[in-house]
């Protein structure tokens, strides 16, 4: 440092001080700080108008939680039925998009993998209304008659009970156009991880006399493991709280069921319940729509801190 | 470097400077031909919401209204009947659509003459539409039922469209062996209010459920949101029958329905005869051209499933503009003019005279 050599570099250290100066990190620093700070007081003020908002429903019964007992019968079902929609979503959603992704990253030529990943980021530009008319005219029609063989031979499982509608309206057609949904958001992330895996471990691997899923295996899939998770998290917050489209493409009801083949019998989620009800809600019966608002909040916050604990625990481990 | 940063901030500054800038002017080139213009004398923006149902018909309205007073723009915002009410008791709209009239049950009646300064707010009819049930069968192209028969299939207690409830009335029917699919709104909605309102009356035992505004789940069938949503379930999957507004099933077949002897088409006309057959609310008063629907008439040529909107208004404004644009817009939609116009555009049943004539008496005293 204080040697004779380096009279001039110490100079440019000044110069650069004098001249970005202070000021511009001052500012970035603040910048950056602000924002930081405005999402957690959105946050924050989200969580504190549905708890304000929400809270008046603890007690509603009758009428104001839509005829159930208590606030617990009227969110139950609803909730159940948002986490089996999800669930159905991202069992689809994740092995399709992490396989996509393995493409573009690793299989693919590079004008192919381009075109590919563009097509998909394309998915996400679709507002979800699209979605939700493409779900009720083309695809839930055009599901019917795999209901229609799913219920034949496999109806003695509860899942495809039926009876199955002939405009095909089902929890599974909204499980698929969630998951088409999902489908881009975790292929992006997917993608970008797997592409920063090491190159020097996968030439390894393959210098090994690994094959190319081997390689695959062994070095990208540990090292995009929590990448992977925060993909497939993301995902679920978006299916989770995905509103028109399920609303559009649901036929819901308010109970309880695993039949995922019909109309007649289909849980309903929160919020779709809510995009159904609020426009025609007034008194108590808001304040009820909006705890189920408060409970969604929740479960994705919920999912969300188990998801990065499991994260976590796994880049630990490797 | 800073001097570029600088320059971009500039551009879109004042791109938005000039965006506001000309929004300005427009505004004082509405104000300023008022004056000038001789056509109407009212001018302002008149906004008010409720339900969805008037919506079609209040398109037609604001276009109508807007064509004698050039002025001023009428925008109605669908947000469904509780939605209008509670922002109508709010001050948020200075009048509001509602398929269900005030009443205190949640105390909207007294919270509505509070924010109408201690005076009883103005209700009066000014929709009325024929819900139709509408049905998807190849082949069936007149389908007849009785008020027993509709219940059954509508709480899930007749099954199959070669049932005998309806077989009997449909001789010459081909009923296919079939399961029904009944179409219900998965969304609150007066519609099913009204409709159910109706089962209930005519058909206690076959609908238990009561009068309600949800489709009760236990009745299964399948759910779809709004009016538009049953008409298109309807329309994709055979063996469907559902309820939804007569003027959006024209293109599906729509069943005629039992009243006394008769089996009798969900036209305009038969659906305004209902409200000359029907006694006055109980809360109906010197301002409220209210009813309470006579489902069970045997009036022959009434088609009883009819869907009744009220608009409702304060006697005075804090702002007498407010009360102005109000009265205007409101004795309009009343007029000839105004229910002729949402006959043509809307498919509703115009209001009989009578009805007409004691609503305008009422809204003459706005101001």
């Amino acid at each position: 440092m204080a040697m004779t050599t380096e009279p001039r570099s110490d100079r440019d250290v000044t110069a650069i001080d004098q001249s970005t100066g202070r000021v511009g990190d001052v500012v970035f620093a603040g910048l950056a700080r602000s924002s930081g700070l405005l999402i957690m007081l959105a946050l924050a003020g989200v969580a504190v108008f549905l708890v304000v908002q929400g809270s008046g429903a603890l007690g509603n019964t009758g009428d104001a939680v839509y005829g159930k007992d208590s606030i617990w019968g009227y969110v139950w079902p609803l909730l159940f039925g948002t986490l089996l929609a999800s669930v159905i979503a991202m069992i689809i959603a994740a092995p399709l998009a992490i396989g996509v992704a393995l493409i573009i990253s690793h299989y693919a030529p590079r004008p192919v993998a381009k075109t590919l990943g563009w097509l998909i980021d394309l998915l996400a530009a679709i507002p979800s209304v699209v979605y939700g008319l493409w779900g009720i005219n083309f695809l839930a029609l055009n599901l019917v008659p795999a209901y229609d063989w799913l219920q034949r031979n496999a109806g003695w499982i509860p899942f495809f009970e039926g009876p199955v509608p002939n405009s095909g309206r089902t929890m599974l057609t909204a499980g698929i156009v969630l998951a088409v949904m999902a489908l881009p958001i975790i292929t992006a992330i997917c993608r970008e991880v797997f592409a920063q895996t090491p190159k020097m471990h996968q030439e390894a691997a393959l210098a090994l006399g690994a094959t190319r899923w081997e390689m695959i295996r062994m070095t990208v899939f540990p090292y995009a493991r929590s990448g992977m998770i925060s993909a497939v998290l993301l995902g679920l917050g978006r299916a989770l709280g995905e509103t028109m489209a399920v609303a559009l493409v649901l036929a819901p009801s308010l109970l309880v069921s695993f039949n995922l083949i019909t109309a007649e019998q289909s849980s309903s989620t929160i919020a779709a319940n809510i995009a159904l009800n609020f426009g025609n809600a007034s008194g108590a019966k808001i304040d009820t729509l909006i705890f189920t608002g408060l409970v969604l909040f929740i479960i994705t916050f919920a999912v969300n801190f188990l998801g990065r604990a499991i994260a976590v625990r796994g880049v630990a481990k490797g | 470097m800073t001097s570029t940063s600088i320059r971009r901030a500039i551009v879109p500054g004042i791109a938005a400077l000039t965006l506001a800038l000309s929004a300005c002017g427009a505004a004082n080139e509405d104000t300023g031909s008022t004056s000038v213009d001789g056509g109407g004398d009212l001018s302002g923006t008149l906004a008010g919401g409720g339900a969805s149902t008037q919506q079609a018909a209040m398109g037609a309205w604001a276009v109508g209204f807007q064509g004698i007073n050039p002025d001023v723009t009428v925008e109605y915002d669908p947000i469904g009947s509780g939605g209008g009410r509670e922002n109508f008791i709010s001050g948020a709209f200075p009048f509001a659509g509602s398929d269900a009239y005030l009443t205190d049950d949640e105390g909207e009646l007294s919270d509505a003459t509070e924010r109408c300064g201690g005076e009883a707010p103005i209700q009066v009819p000014s929709y009325i539409s024929p819900i139709a049930v509408a049905y998807n069968l190849p082949g069936v192209d007149e389908l007849r039922l009785s008020p027993q028969a509709l219940a059954g299939i509508m709480a899930g207690k007749i099954t199959t469209w070669d049932d005998e409830a309806i077989a009997e009335d449909n001789p010459d029917a081909d009923l296919p062996s079939e399961r029904i699919n009944t179409v219900h709104r998965s969304d609150e909605s007066g519609t099913t209010e009204n409709f159910t309102d109706y089962l209930t009356t005519v058909a206690p035992d076959a609908w238990d459920a009561g009068v309600v505004e949800t489709w009760p789940t236990e009745y299964g069938g399948e759910g779809a949101k709004g009016t538009s949503g049953v008409v298109q379930t309807v329309e994709n999957s055979e063996f469907s029958i559902g309820y939804a507004d007569a003027s959006q099933t024209a293109e599906l077949g729509q069943a005629l329905i039992g009243v006394g002897d008769d089996f009798v088409e969900p036209s305009a006309e038969a659906a305004a005869k209902i409200l000359e057959a029907s006694p006055e609310a109980e809360s109906a008063s010197d301002t409220a051209v209210i009813y309470d629907l006579d489902f069970a008439t045997e009036e022959a040529g009434t088609y009883p499933i009819v869907l009744t909107s009220y608009l409702m208004a304060c006697q005075s404004y804090d702002d007498a503009a407010d009360g102005e644009l109000v009265k205007a817009f409101v004795e309009y939609v009343i007029s000839d003019e105004g229910q002729d116009q949402a006959a043509a555009e809307a498919g509703s049943a115009p209001l009989s005279d009578s009805i007409q004539e004691q609503s305008l008496s009422i809204i003459e005293n706005i101001g």
